[in-house]
């Protein structure tokens, strides 16, 4: 599919799969909107920027929209709330139907009132006319909305007054107060609490388990084994987790096979899957090459991290059950806990309930199996499952190591005139909903075990291992190749930003790498090499707000820059960084130039660009799954540390507002960028560059000696 | 063995039977019904369940109930509650300091006992204070503005 395609599908959205009004928004006579989305807060904003969107093409005022929480008995399938697509998806589709909706409650208003539609004063769902008036809630009936979304003539320029502002986020007076908002805070009656017992380091099964001490604390209900699954139910929490940690140490397990010693070397020597995906020659422009450069990198696995473990409540009533779940796609998780369970998908229902920060693919929907496990031996009581920091580190999905390695050929000018990029990894997402096999971890121990998916990479133009791989500069000879390994020595699936924060950081470091050989500022070079003007101008704005020529250079001190489209599709972002290089490497500041087209909320933007660009700091600088020889060894904050606030730098972001295109999602436009700003800063302050992330200082010790 | 505590948890006291190694953070989500304290990692290295300990911010999940006995706790209901929002609390709001807000109990807890300390914190002084407090969203430049923006009492 070509971007164009790609493009015109995503204009209505979700409204493709989901035609019918009547799916997405209903007109209570209290005065309020119920809007049902299918996409789910995931501490990214969203409820807020789509009830904008509703009340805006409604032309109503942002508080009577309802937002109604993602249920499969309710809402409207939208897939996975990932990808940075909701405002595309969801949005887009919310746009449409809300502009069909007011226009059919006006249409109605104006037969009631008999009058014309254009002679309608219409102001918060109230329609005034020759002295009369009636309401948007009068109007409607249960048949209004009972027809396919058509494309409105417009939509809503009256949109504008709640589209564009920074509303407050809706679900934040709850989560500051306190107030129980997260599944973890869920609590229903006769609730047993559980906890399922996996070795910390990787397993094949388990042999024995000796549960008499597990067995002899108060309050443990049950102990629960199928196959090499084995769980606890007990009254209080706290006996859950005692038991739990007596059930761990009186286990005997199966050992896994080990791991790799060397993750990149066996994804370069396991490939077996070689794909061309881009490639462009012009052989009068190779022939006026005069030298050629390559460099080879690296990024490590990278742990999601949540400061919330994974939670779940289920309940089974009879034959029927309901799994409550921080999951980003509660149908495809229902798909999955039927199969999974053997059952059919419409006896269970999965209901949508906020968690901890979500980056990608975590523990949520194994959790949701564990629960739903544990609760069909729970005797209709519900349980609830929260998982404990180690079962997170250890057992939830990692984001992909990856090697990458990357050549190109300059003119006597250093115009780059010739570019190869190579990239090993193993697939980005093995999330549920997508095969015929359960991709839930619980699945794949039970007695009767169901066989653990491979991850898979989706197509581009968006991708997946190879998102962003394929540069956005004007290269006359140019060949990407995506060397996909589908053997996982540690279970892989979606990380923020997926592939593009390693392809992003690879191309950007090597575009300075290559300016610096042609004798040219880095920035300039970009732009010599770069014809798009909003990507341009991204580049542009970050240098400007960063006082990019006015650099004095100093010793230990570094600035350099990064860019990306996101997915060649989505939002423009460029990163400039300022480092100071001691004994550690300490990102002092970023400045973000991003442009998403029409801005639904401009304080929702930079608050994800921001979380966006210190997560990738976090990332960059420090973070590293560790392995041991047949696991994970990284399974507490210990060994798996994150950028700390005395560490966070200072975040400046510039938004270029373009009212009049389409609005593209913010998520993950800022993970390559600020990584590759940051690797290029560090090789300004030091002039060695370190190409294997993250930057420790050990591996910059290391690059200096080299030299 | 399960005994009796005597518990002061923003300023209301409680009775609970409970084995006195329990920590202190299942007695106030599950027995006191009190959420805003989270689970983050159970070994007080990522600040979710700070709560104040006679004025000082200490990780409920690593605090056995025995060892709070006699004590004074306050956790984020006690700061302030809906309508009558503590000023931090305030603070937060306007500088819409979060993303998901699951790490926003705790480090409400610590710059509550850090201004306790020191009205007039520096930047460099709320960072420090915050520094046994995770976050993954990246909220912290906003978390930071918001606690100078109490302790230079603007008024949000």
């Amino acid at each position: 599919m070509n971007t164009l395609t790609e493009a015109r599908l995503r204009r209505t959205g979700s409204l493709e799969k989901n035609p019918r009004l009547s799916q997405w928004l209903r007109v209570e006579r209290d005065g309020t909107v119920s809007v049902f989305s299918g996409k789910v807060e995931i501490g990214q904003g969203i409820l807020t920027a789509l009830a904008q969107i509703a009340a805006g093409e409604l032309g109503i005022a942002l508080e009577r929209i309802r937002m109604v929480a993602a249920d499969t008995s309710l809402s409207p399938n939208e897939g996975v709330t990932s990808g940075s697509l909701s405002i595309q998806d969801s949005g887009a589709a919310l746009r449409r139907a809300c502009a069909h909706a007011r226009a059919l409650l006006l249409e109605r208003a104006a037969g009631r009132l008999g009058a014309p539609i254009g002679a309608l004063e219409v102001k918060d769902g109230t329609v005034r006319a020759g002295g009369r008036s009636t309401t948007y809630w009068e109007c409607s009936d249960e048949g209004l909305f009972d027809r396919d979304v058509e494309e409105p003539a417009s939509l809503s320029p009256g949109g504008h007054r709640v589209i564009g502002t920074s509303s407050p986020r809706l679900d934040l007076p709850d989560k500051i107060a306190g107030r129980p908002r997260f599944v973890q805070d869920m609590v229903l009656p006769r609730m047993l609490h559980g906890r399922v017992i996996r070795p910390l380091h990787g397993f094949a099964g388990l042999d024995s388990i000796d549960d008499a001490k597990a067995r002899s604390i108060p309050g443990v209900v049950a102990i629960v084994r199928d196959g090499g699954f084995l769980g606890v139910l007990a009254e209080r929490e706290d006996a859950a987790i005692a038991a739990q940690r007596a059930l761990r140490s009186a286990a005997s397990w199966k050992e896994p096979a080990t791991l790799p010693r060397d993750i990149h070397a066996w994804l370069k020597e396991n490939a077996k899957d070689h794909r061309v995906i881009s490639e462009k020659s012009d052989a009068q422009a190779k022939s006026r090459e005069v030298r050629t450069l390559a460099a080879s990198y690296s990024k490590p696995y990278i742990s999601h991290a949540s400061i919330g473990p994974s939670c779940a409540l289920a309940r089974f009533e009879g034959d029927k059950l309901t799994v409550w779940s921080h999951s980003q796609g509660i149908f495809n998780l229902r798909h999955d806990l039927a199969l999974a369970l053997g059952m059919p998908e419409e006896a269970v229902v999965v209901r949508h309930a906020e968690g901890a920060g979500c980056y990608g693919h975590n523990g949520a929907d194994d959790a949701a199996l564990d629960a739903a496990l544990l609760a069909r031996a729970a005797g209709n009581r519900p349980v609830r499952v929260q998982w404990m920091r180690d079962d997170e580190f250890a057992w939830a999905p990692c984001g992909p190591a990856m090697a990458l390695e990357l050549r190109a050929s300059l003119d006597s000018e250093g115009n780059i005139v010739a570019w190869q990029h190579d990239l090993w990894s193993n697939g980005h997402s093995s999330r549920p909903g997508r095969s015929d096999q359960p991709a839930l971890l619980a699945s794949w121990h039970l007695a009767k075990p169901h066989e653990r998916p491979s991850a898979i990479n989706m197509p581009l133009p968006a991708g997946a291992a190879d998102r962003n791989a394929i540069p956005l500069y004007d290269f006359p000879n140019q060949r990407v190749v995506n060397h996909y390994v589908r053997e996982m020595p540690l279970r892989t699936s979606a990380l923020r930003s997926l592939g593009a924060y390693a392809n992003v950081f690879a191309i950007e470091s090597f575009m300075s790498e290559l300016a610096l050989a042609a004798g040219a500022d880095p920035v300039a070079y970009r732009l010599r090499h770069l014809s798009e003007p909003r990507a341009r101008a991204v580049i542009q704005a970050a240098a400007r707000r960063a006082n990019w020529g006015e650099w004095a250079s100093r010793e230990g001190h570094g600035h350099g820059i990064g860019f990306a489209k996101y997915k060649n599709l989505g939002a423009y972002c460029a990163a400039v960084a300022e480092v100071e290089v001691g004994r550690e490497v300490r990102v002092s500041r970023l400045t973000l130039a991003v442009d998403v087209g029409l801005v639904i909320n401009p304080d929702g933007v930079r608050n994800q660009i921001e979380g966006g660009a210190i997560q990738s700091t976090s990332w960059t600088l420090k973070e590293q799954v560790k392995l041991g020889e047949r696991g994970i060894a990284s399974v507490g904050w210990e060994d798996y540390p994150i950028l700390k606030f005395s560490e966070v730098p200072a975040v400046e972001i510039e938004l270029i507002d373009r009212p009049e295109l389409p609005p593209v999602g913010a998520g993950e436009a800022a993970q390559g960028p600020a990584a590759a700003a940051i690797a290029n800063a560090v090789e300004n302050a030091l002039g060695v560059r370190v190409r294997d992330l993250p930057l420790t200082p050990e591996r910059i010790l290391a690059a200096i000696e080299q030299q | 063995m399960s005994e009796r505590f005597r518990l002061t948890v923003n300023g209301t006291e409680s009775i609970l039977e409970a084995d006195p190694d329990t920590p202190l953070l299942y007695a106030l989500r599950n027995d006191l019904a009190l959420k805003g304290t989270r689970f983050g990692c159970g070994s007080g290295q990522c600040g979710a369940c700070f709560v104040l300990v006679d004025g000082h911010a200490a990780p409920a999940c690593d605090t056995p109930l025995w060892s709070v006995a006699d004590k004074s706790i306050t956790t984020v209901e006690g700061l302030g509650s809906v309508g009558a929002l503590h000023p931090l609390q305030e603070a937060f709001l306007s500088e819409q300091a979060a993303q998901c807000g699951y790490c926003t109990s705790g480090i409400l807890i610590s710059a509550a006992a850090l201004l306790a300390r020191n009205p007039t914190p520096t930047e460099d002084e709320v960072r420090a204070a915050l520094d046994r407090n995770l976050c993954r969203c990246g909220s912290h430049n906003r978390m930071v503005r918001a606690v100078l923006r109490v302790a230079a009492g603007v008024r949000t």
